[in-house]
């Protein structure tokens, strides 16, 4: 199935990435083409079968509530771009 | 450093014959690391095995290990340089995941792995490339250098984990931690010529493991044979509460087994043949050598059946919606905010976010962050990914079949041999057609070893007439790493392609 230019800067958008003229045009061909390798799926009755999204044939993994050592502050803020006191700072995200 | 008094280079050493020589203190862990680091900048300029040397804190680490080794409390990788690929925490060790988005990032804590590992004093030589985040299939994709393959180093060492299988071929590391999400670990030790493990899903914690497709990342050994593979599977399996998708199921004593099978008995041991891993698009050489890697099981007193595994031809299509998607929902993460790399221009913070994702990915992971948010997307998730998840079922149940009648299956790990660097870069499909035979076994959560087999002449249409390695595939049911460690250490005693090194000097 072909995607067009339009839907590339929607999934763009969903993504959050910007792209320059010359990424989406890039995209825009090569997701067709990849997204044509998929079209495969479509001759596979798949009907009643359950989906799999995990495979550690694990079940609702419980412990105790109990409180364990985390990171301190200054180690949890070591990498941050940019921080405000014990906090991380961000761009205003409501407009004023 | 003093003359090593036993024959051939320090750094060739296996894992254990190392560790035997330290028990004996034949060898000192500094002079094994001095080798190591010697090796290193000897030869890395050539094959950029490494992102980051931790030469100094190697040093001290080897001197820790020694010590300990002195006192009489060794563990078996005590004093063993190794290095770590850099998609995995190595608290305060620059981990980069070989993109622009990390560079400058240090994590505050290890990944269970590697504390494991730090646990027995192994010595941490340094961190190895990949493909950015672990997304590709040659090493190219590198925000900062291919690696290149120490058997020709015009060609690709394979990927994503090329650096840690680079550095094992060549020297540069006695053995590495890889990661294997579609064939990561498998396919480089391949293209290498070494012997690669990917366990279990959940076998090995993945507590500090930067998340690619978390339904299928796994962490594993790159190492000379299968007897390493064991030790250093040995040290780093088992439950972690920290992973709630680890096994709690018992680790068995991997060495043990192997050790209780020294004399390489498989007879017996039914070994299925899936005839759609031998299609068409396979090099000629690949099937020579992998055919020949069957008849000699078979003269090892394997019995050898032919089985079926029918939905493989879907398993690419369901490979890349599944990881992808996954990879989508992982990477939000990098919004320039907590860590990383963070647009400082003007804009709002959406300007700011969407600004630092475009510089901070490269291309392959900005595509497959595009795809998988296709794949999930309103309209699309039915017949993207929710059809993939249903295949992914259908090929679960494919391996299930064939293993209520065989041991263990025996495949080729790639349908080609290494690349020359450029070939494939600029077309996706091609790169992804590499792993064919790889990606259904982490749809499937199974343990596989990719070990030598031989070599095939290069490509007739090259400059180059260097014999490139071949890997063999053995994949088995889960958690069945005893049987397939025991299987590939049957064959390395009878066949010599494991002890086959690279020329580069």
């Amino acid at each position: 199935m072909p995607i067009d230019r339009t839907q590339v800067e929607h999934i763009a958008a969903l993504a959050r990435i910007s792209l320059s003229d010359d990424e989406i045009a890039v995209f825009t061909r090569q997701l067709s083409q990849i997204l044509a390798q998929f079209d495969v799926l479509q001759t596979l009755d798949t009907a009643g079968v359950t989906p799999t999204a995990h495979v550690a044939d694990l079940d609702s993994v419980m412990r105790a509530d109990q409180t364990d050592d985390c990171l301190p502050a200054e180690d949890t803020l070591r990498n941050a771009p940019r921080r405000r006191g014990d906090f991380f700072q961000v761009r205003a995200v409501l407009d004023e | 450093m003093s003359e090593p008094q036993h024959p051939g280079e320090l750094w060739q050493l296996s894992v254990a014959a190392a560790s035997d020589l330290l028990a004996r203190r034949a060898i000192s862990s500094a002079e094994l690391t001095d080798a190591y680091l010697e090796r290193i900048a000897a030869v890395d300029g050539r094959l950029s095995a490494y992102i980051t040397v931790t030469a100094d804190a190697a040093r001290e680490q080897a001197a820790a290990a020694d010590r300990r080794i002195a006192a009489g409390n060794a563990a078996p990788l005590t004093g063993i340089p190794m290095q770590i690929k850099d998609l995995l925490s190595t608290a305060g060790v620059r981990t980069t995941c070989a993109s622009a988005m990390l560079a400058d990032y240090t994590p505050v804590y290890d990944a269970t792995a590697v504390a494991r590992l730090r646990a027995q004093d192994a010595v941490l030589l340094g961190k190895g490339n990949l493909d950015e985040f672990g997304m590709g299939s040659s090493t190219e994709n590198s925000a900062f250098f291919p690696t290149r393959n120490p058997w020709d180093t015009a060609r690709v060492p394979g990927g994503s984990s090329g650096g840690s299988a680079a550095a094992v071929a060549g020297g540069l590391a006695a053995f590495a931690l890889g990661t294997d999400t579609g064939g990561s670990i498998r396919q480089p030790a391949s293209f290498c010529g070494i012997t690669g493990l990917k366990p279990t899903y959940g076998r090995v914690s993945r507590y500090g493991l930067v998340a690619y497709a978390s339904s299928l990342d796994q962490i594993g050994p790159l190492a000379r044979d299968a007897a390493d593979c064991a030790l250093i599977l040995q040290a780093i399996a088992g439950h972690d509460p920290r992973d709630a998708t680890s096994l709690p199921a018992a680790v068995p004593d991997y060495a043990a087994g192997l050790a209780a099978t020294l004399d390489g008995e498989i007879a017996g041991l039914r070994l299925g043949v899936p005839a759609e891993y031998f299609a068409d698009g396979m090099d000629a050489g690949v099937r020579s050598v992998v055919t020949a890697a069957i008849d000699q099981l078979a003269a090892m007193g394997a019995d050898i059946r032919e089985v079926s595994l029918p939905s493989t031809e879907y398993a690419l299509a369901c490979y890349y919606i599944i990881a992808p998607s996954e990879c989508s929902a992982n990477l939000a993460r990098y919004d320039g905010v907590k860590y990383g790399y963070s647009h400082q221009g003007d804009g709002d913070m959406w300007a700011a976010m969407e600004r630092t994702r475009q510089h901070g990915f490269g291309p392959e992971v900005k595509r497959r962050i595009m795809l998988g948010a296709f794949a999930l997307s309103s309209g699309y998730y039915d017949a993207y990914y929710h059809k993939a998840q249903q295949v992914r079922t259908l090929i679960r149940q494919d391996f299930d079949r064939v293993f209520a009648n065989v041991d263990a299956l025996v495949a080729p790990v790639s349908p080609i041999v290494a690349f020359p660097l450029g070939e494939r870069a600029d077309d996706p499909i091609r790169m992804y057609l590499v792993d064919i035979y790889t990606l259904p076994v982490n749809i499937a959560g199974l343990p596989a070893i990719s070990i030598p087999a031989g070599f095939t002449p290069a490509d007739a249409d090259t400059d180059t007439n260097t014999p490139l390695p071949v890997g063999l595939q053995l994949i088995g049911p889960r958690l069945s790493e005893p049987t397939l460690l025991q299987i590939a250490q049957a064959y390395q005693q009878t066949t010599p392609w494991h002890q086959q090194r690279p020329p580069i000097r």
